[in-house]
């Protein structure tokens, strides 16, 4: 009865979504404020209705009624309360409930926050969220029911995909649906000022907050995929430029040049054209990326399903927005008025450069991630692009970006000076260069890209407090004067300092990793001891264990240093009873910023020896530290005064406020 | 600068970027992209793989043999024919014998393949598409469906 009630809730969610499409668009485009005013009401029961139906569907995966088809295959009574919990998205159906309760939570919130904007805004943004959400609660109901039921109820369910079994699936996904889906808002901003026509500064300052929300949530989101890939693959790497990491790579740049073009469009009123593309481009990717994970065309831990209907549906969803929205734009982009022009050498400028490097490096991933697809439909060749393709032309591309970026915050709007720039960066540059020949000098035969990777790395670090610095009036300002002035300074200047010093942190972390990490595969007996950077790891033994669902082999490995004791680390191998699937635990001592990672192989037939993998990773933690100082600079822009206060007084409304006060 | 300038330079940054970019991508795609391979395959064109394949196929039963340096030796076969493979690393956790596999790496003068990763599938009614294509083209397929098992 209650799953019923949960089915129930989502064809009403469709039904009022449409409703949420319909109304406040005529209202908006007939000027009839009663039905621009139900906008806002529509979106609050549209997430009513589908956070009751999620609900629903939580309740069957925690109380274990397998006579939800869905939680048969994805549950399982023994598994522990919070994999029951999280499994509600671990699998095609649950995942897509959880995308359409995002995207509806931001329709939601746009309604709520959105009290500033002008009323036919309002309703055509709340009007195109409610299109989406209509395409998604219908592919949902038509082709990807989670409330399917099965009769006969089975005693006991099939479980949950070991590898999901962790922690990471109840952080990892709903971090990055709220980074995916958080562009919506802004696709759905973009669209409607298309419809409108209108489009100004204030619109960038408006879409601003949202951008800023969803980039930070996508941001966590990927580093807390990239860890959890780490520790749970059992591999060692953190990235492996699978076409699934790309699907979520590529919203992230279009969303971080979206992000700094809008600044341009606030600050200057220029690139407003290029602005609104880019809002366009980042939901779409978004949409990509869920077409590419969701559809089956690609083999991977996130595909679960391939039915081939959910594809083809997926895919018309996909270019029914995408198609859309560029027709739209291609048809009223040169109603937008031009903004202002500004000389190359300036913050604009550098804003720019960010973009154009930015899209470049987002089409260089989409190639690399679409091509092997393209070949095979229409060649019937198989082939696949790795990491080798993405090393020859990301990095070649972002290398340039990083250089620049301490220069940009430096340079003057309109007209800025490259040559004063540099002045004031000049000792910025000596601390990084120092850092990379000190770097070369304590690692003796560290590779001359290394030392170059470390000066990048503390470029970006300390170049990003250059404008902090600066404000400051340090040294020369006594102390007191230049905590007075620092206290005073905009938090997004603090929110630009952290991020980009952010991104120094990651390149430090990955070009440590790349080229001082240490790998041993060897064969170990219980009592041998091996040398791992100076370390001495003893393995003392295995032993069984029973857990929840799975037994498992627990091996005991002893970290010393000159003689004493410093760790100890039990990696293990699993088995998980349900679906008698076998899975590899990795053993990791975090040290400093560097971890001791351990793997287990298999046993050695006919010994009692088992192949083992000890790596040594320098640094490596710097690279999932770098996206929360990221966050953190994130969080500082989303408070700053500007952006808190919301919409500015319109600048003609406000002479009249003046000129009526004298 | 005068207007015009200006935004000639801008256009001219924008077009040099993306020829950049577009010098890269084809240098990168004309040596960085693997192609998937059969044994059948390999051997009905000897020479053509020069550089980095995925081999792929089923892991012969009976044909893994742990070499005493850690190392790993086993055979992928098709309908006709069968390489060695080595492989100094840790399997994957489902790797099994009988079942479809992956290998990347370079065939060598000898005639074995290097493997430097071996893919196996994610769960355990699942191969990898690659695999469950090709064995499908040639009529050997065993096993049930990929995926449609539960």
């Amino acid at each position: 009865m209650i799953v019923e009630l949960g089915h129930y809730a989502l064809v009403l969610a469709l039904a009022l979504s449409v409703l949420q499409t319909v109304v406040p668009f005529v209202g908006a485009r007939t000027g009839d404020t009663r039905q621009m005013a139900m906008a806002p009401n529509l979106a609050f029961a549209v997430f009513a209705a589908i956070a009751l139906s999620f609900g629903v569907l939580t309740w069957g995966y925690v109380a274990s009624d397998f006579s939800i088809l869905n939680v048969w295959e994805n549950s399982n009574s023994q598994q522990p309360l919070l994999f029951k919990f999280t499994g509600v998205w671990g699998n095609h159906e649950g995942s897509m409930m959880l995308w359409i309760l995002i995207l509806s939570l931001f329709g939601a919130l746009v309604a709520f926050f959105g009290s500033n904007l002008p009323p036919s805004l309002r309703a055509m943004v709340i009007s195109v969220q409610g299109l989406i959400a209509t395409a998604f609660t219908g592919f949902i109901l038509f082709t990807s029911n989670p409330f399917t039921r099965l009769s006969p109820a089975p005693l006991e369910g099939q479980d949950l995909n070991p590898i999901l079994q962790d922690v990471g699936l109840a952080i990892h996904p709903p971090l990055l649906y709220l980074g995916y889906v958080g562009f919506s808002v802004c696709f759905a901003f973009a669209i409607a000022a298309l419809v409108e026509g209108r489009i100004d500064a204030a619109w960038a300052r408006w879409v601003r907050p949202w951008t800023l929300t969803a980039w930070i949530f996508l941001t966590a989101g990927i580093a807390m995929g990239s860890y959890w890939a780490y520790y749970e693959l059992g591999w060692g790497g953190w990235w492996f430029w699978d076409p699934v990491e790309n699907a979520s790579f590529m919203p992230w740049l279009a969303g971080t040049a979206l992000l700094h073009s809008a600044l341009v469009m606030e600050k200057r009123e220029a690139l407003k054209v290029w602005t609104i593309l880019l809002a366009i481009l980042a939901f779409s990717l978004s949409l990509l990326g869920t077409f590419l994970v969701r559809s089956g065309v690609l083999t991977s831990v996130h595909a679960f399903a391939s039915d081939p209907t959910r594809g083809v549906v997926i895919l018309a969803i996909l270019v029914f927005f995408i198609g859309g929205a560029l027709i739209l734009f291609a048809l009223r982009s040169s109603t937008l008025s031009n903004g202002g022009l500004f000389h190359p050498i300036s913050r604009e400028g550098a804003l720019l450069l960010n973009n154009l490097i930015l899209t470049t490096a987002a089409a260089t991933v989409f190639v690399g991630t679409l091509y092997p697809l393209a070949i095979e439909a229409l060649t019937g060749e198989k082939i696949s692009v790795g990491a080798p393709y993405f090393d020859a032309t990301f990095a070649p591309l972002m290398i340039p970006l990083l250089l620049a970026v301490p220069f940009g915050p430096l340079l003057a709007w309109k007209r800025g000076d490259l040559f004063g720039a540099a002045q004031r960066l000049y000792v910025f540059a000596g601390i990084a260069i120092l850092a990379g020949l000190v770097t070369l000098y304590l690692a003796t035969g560290a590779p001359v890209l290394a030392a170059i990777g470390v000066t990048i790395g503390f470029w970006l670090i300390v170049g990003a407090f250059a404008e902090v610095w600066q404000k400051s009036g340090l040294p020369k300002a006594g102390v007191r004067t230049a905590m007075a002035r620092l206290s005073g300074l905009p938090r997004s200047v603090w929110g630009t300092a952290f991020a980009h010093a952010g991104l120094g942190v990651i390149t430090l972390g990955i070009v440590s990793v790349s080229a001082f990490q240490e790998e041993h595969v060897l064969r170990m007996a219980p009592g041998d001891t091996t040398d791992l950077s100076g370390f001495s790891v003893l393995f003392e033994g295995m032993e069984p264990r029973q857990g929840p669902n799975y037994t498992e082999n627990v091996a005991t490995f002893q970290v010393s240093r000159d003689g004493k004791q410093i760790a100890t680390i039990n990696p293990a191998k699993r088995i998980y009873t349900a679906r008698r699937m076998p899975t590899t635990e990795a053993g990791i001592h975090t040290r400093g910023f560097s971890q001791i990672y351990i793997a287990l192989g298999d046993p050695v037939e006919g010994s009692n020896q088992i192949v083992v993998r000890l790596w040594w990773k320098p640094d490596v933690t710097l690279i999932w530290f770098g996206p929360i100082l990221m966050v953190i600079g994130g969080l500082f822009s989303l408070s700053d005064r500007r952006l808190r206060i919301g919409a500015p007084v319109p600048s003609a409304r406000r002479r009249q406020v003046l000129a009526a006060a004298e | 600068m005068t207007r015009k300038q200006k935004r000639f330079t801008v256009i001219f940054g924008a077009l040099a970027m993306l020829g950049v970019a577009v010098a890269l991508v084809l240098t990168a795609l004309s040596d960085q992209v693997t192609f998937f391979r059969t044994p059948s395959e390999v051997h009905a064109a000897p020479g053509q793989d020069t550089g980095r394949i995925r081999l792929g196929g089923l892991v012969e039963k009976g044909s893994v043999k742990h070499a005493d340096n850690s190392g790993v030796e086993f055979t992928i076969e098709d309908t006709t024919d069968r390489i060695v493979v080595r492989y100094a690393g840790i399997l994957p956790d489902l790797f099994r014998e009988g079942q479809g596999v992956v290998a990347e790496g370079e065939l060598q003068s000898d005639g074995t393949f290097l493997a430097d990763t071996v893919l196996a599938k994610h769960d355990e009614n699942y191969m990898p598409k690659e695999v469950a294509d090709k064995l499908k083209e040639q009529g050997y397929w065993q096993g049930k469906e990929a995926n449609a098992a539960q």
